[in-house]
């Protein structure tokens, strides 16, 4: 069995500096912002995390799409990858949101367009996984697997619209706080730096764990055929 | 040349209305389907009436509310049962034996779906207006509830040829729908609470128009991927 | 009639069919036995377009698949162990159903016709939810032989039928092989298979072991035979 690629490896230890920068530039070199306090650099990785998660997100539709008109299953495994991916960073952007939330507005949970969509696309991937799971063959898995990423990736952004409107035309008592973090606050220098530098580094860490996870399930794949001859 | 085409087409339709008419003339017989979603609507009804305690003050701003929850749980029902008598004894095969396009089917199945969803909104209706002696029969509202019963059965045949195909079919249509069909849920709701409230048209029409959009885009949208729902 | 040749079929990673070649000439009976597992109702979805291909060439009456599948289900009727009706649509609606995905000009002659070859007549109008196994398996056939294909598919037609239900649907195997018809079967019950078929082929580990017809079973009989071709097979 072939052994890791020196640059995934290589891939590997630079997304670990980089994300050991993004942390120091996050709590320590950006200066600590006026109004908010401390509390505010959850915000350079509450955006990065956000980031990867609809990186992740438009990788698996296009996947999806390219599966459909192929039929070649590698694609399908690239498209599991970029779900599994976007989960668990949407995952994370959300738990940061929550935690930036809490002092600031007084509350754990708003219903903010940005918020709400992303744990509706949390939602839809932990359906795609149970609708995998209900399934044997790997063909049929992989042909609904795309489907419903495409439908998916098709109805986010209508939602996304939905619920903007919803609001614009019921406005709640707090929307001037409630407007999206970005737009709000002013980013000064140092924390542009911080900022930008955050989005670079998870970008990298991304790039790392979709190869790292597609790596895998060709692993797995290779596992299984040797089982299915063993068996023969 | 365009005598082949024309009859091909006359082929197309004859097919989506012989699947369509197979399926009302077995319902109309059995009306398994019909009376198992309007025994659950009316159910939902009941639970929402004693959880929302929808007296006079309440009720005309929950109203659309009750309603969109209640047509998407029994919506699922019907869903279900449709394609799982196609599944269960095989006549999904029969249908893709003949010479016609998978969308023929599809067409057919939805407007079966569509039609079981009107019955069972039409006599949802005038039970609610009689309960909270309300006048639910309002041309727009009627509008709006053809428009997003087009939305969710588009889907949700699409999803429902799916998940029967699926070891956990059972619990697999709702959460592979609702995350989907939210859109249609929130554009809905607002456009019939703004006609029960009176509001002016021009505060309706953005979710009339989101409504369209999302019927015409998913109508298209399963039209081009059926096919990989039902083949192998 | 039917032509295949190289024919693989993968699922996922594992290979059912491996290489399979194939041919049946215009108006011949084929029977196609062999051990379960060894792929004959995948074959059979193969055919009839149900699944595709992974690799080689198939061809039903003259039209390649998957390109030309619209071709092919227009000359093709399949009857497989599962009677493919509607149990809350009487016998005549069922075929007033199919009749329309196929777009059959003069449906109800060609549904009298139909009622009359398979002896339900006198049941048209009655849901096919009261008919025993036998008449659904009638039907069955009345259903795969309404748009008069050229190609028949039989998967285990017998599944499930008792002893007088069986004799019956003999004679309407027959009546609808001697129209000339290719017909395909696949059976376990080979006491039945060797009256009717005209060429018999085993099955086995993905590929065709072994073709014979009555005259090569000598003194044996189609038992015989195929338990040779399995044990030549687990020989080598």
């Amino acid at each position: 069995m072939k052994s890791k690629p020196t640059a995934l490896k290589t891939l590997d230890i630079v997304s670990l500096i980089l994300l050991a920068v993004a942390t120091y530039l996050a709590l320590v070199f950006a200066p600590t912002e006026r109004v908010m306090g401390d509390v505010q650099r959850v915000f350079y990785f509450h955006v990065a995390t956000a980031w990867v998660g609809l990186l992740g997100f438009v990788a698996a539709g296009v996947s999806g799409v390219i599966y459909l008109k192929t039929q070649n299953l590698k694609w399908d495994l690239v498209e599991q990858a970029a779900v599994e991916i976007s989960l668990v960073f949407f995952f994370i952007t959300i738990v940061l949101g929550s935690i930036w939330a809490r002092p600031i507005w007084n509350t754990w949970w708003t219903w903010d367009p940005r918020l709400t969509s992303a744990s509706i696309v949390e939602l839809i991937y932990l359906a795609y996984l149970m609708l995998r799971q209900g399934i044997e063959d790997p063909d049929r898995r992989a042909r609904f697997g795309a489907v419903y990423t495409l439908v998916g990736a098709v109805s986010v952004p209508i939602t996304f619209i939905s619920i903007r409107l919803f609001r614009s035309i019921h406005p709640i008592l707090d929307s001037g706080q409630n407007a999206g973090a970005g737009e709000t606050m002013g980013l000064t220098g140092d924390m542009k730096i911080a900022f930008f530098f955050a989005l670079f580094a998870f970008t990298v860490i991304f790039i790392d764990l979709f190869w790292n996870r597609i790596r895998l399930g060709q692993l797995q794949q290779k596992v299984e055929q040797l089982k299915l001859k063993v068996m023969e | 040349m365009k005598e082949n085409k024309e009859k091909r087409s006359g082929n197309y339709l004859r097919a989506i209305g012989a699947v369509a008419w197979k399926d009302l003339a077995a319902e109309l017989r059995s009306k398994e389907l019909l009376s198992a979603m309007l025994v659950f609507a009316l159910l939902v009804i009941f639970i929402f009436n004693f959880s929302l305690e929808l007296d006079a003050k309440t009720r005309n701003s929950v109203t659309s509310g009750v309603l969109w929850a209640t047509f998407a749980f029994a919506g699922t029902l019907g869903l279900n049962r449709s394609m799982a008598i196609e599944k269960d004894r095989g006549c999904l095969d029969g249908l893709l034996l003949a010479p016609v396009d998978r969308s023929a089917i599809y067409f057919g199945k939805a407007i079966s779906n569509l039609t079981f969803m009107l019955i069972v909104e039409a006599i949802v209706l005038p039970v609610y207006s009689l309960l909270y002696n309300t006048n639910l029969f309002q041309p727009g509202l009627i509008l709006v509830i053809l428009l997003g019963s087009v939305g969710y059965t588009a889907v949700g045949t699409l999803l429902s040829a799916m998940s029967v195909q699926t070891r956990t079919r059972d619990v697999m249509l709702p959460i592979l729908l609702f995350p989907i069909i939210l859109p249609v849920i929130i554009a809905a709701v607002r456009a019939s609470g703004g006609y029960l409230q009176n509001l002016p048209f021009d505060q309706i029409l953005p979710w009339l128009n989101l409504l369209i959009v999302y019927d015409v885009i998913f109508t298209a949208i399963a039209f081009m991927v059926f096919d990989y729902v039902v083949e192998e | 009639m039917i032509k295949v040749r190289k024919l693989v079929k993968r699922f996922g990673l594992k290979t059912v069919l491996k290489g399979m070649d194939f041919s049946v000439e215009d108006g011949e009976f084929v029977a196609l036995i062999g051990p379960n597992g060894a792929g004959k109702t995948t074959f059979l979805r193969i055919l009839a377009s149900l699944a595709r291909p992974s690799m080689g060439t198939v061809s039903v009456a003259g039209y390649n698949l998957p390109q030309e599948a619209a071709d092919v289900r227009r000359r093709l009727g399949v009857v497989s162990h599962q009677p493919l009706l509607y149990v809350d649509l009487t016998a005549a609606e069922n075929l007033k159903f199919y009749g329309g995905m196929y777009n059959l000009q003069n449906l109800p002659t060609r549904i009298d016709e139909v009622l009359e070859m398979i002896g339900l007549s006198n049941r048209r109008n009655d849901l096919v939810r009261t008919y025993s196994r036998g008449m659904q398996q009638r039907l069955a056939i009345g259903r795969a032989v309404l748009h008069d294909p050229n190609v028949i598919l039989f998967d285990e037609p017998y599944t499930g039928l008792d002893q007088d239900a069986s004799a019956m649907l003999d004679d309407v195997l027959r009546t609808v092989a001697a129209r000339g018809r290719t017909v395909v079967m696949t059976s376990h019950d080979l006491a039945r298979t060797e009256d009717l078929a005209t060429r018999f082929d085993v099955l086995s580990r993905g590929k065709i072991a072994a073709s014979a017809t009555h005259k090569d079973f000598g003194s044996g009989n189609l038992l015989t035979f195929y338990k040779n071709v399995l044990e030549e097979g687990k020989a080598q």
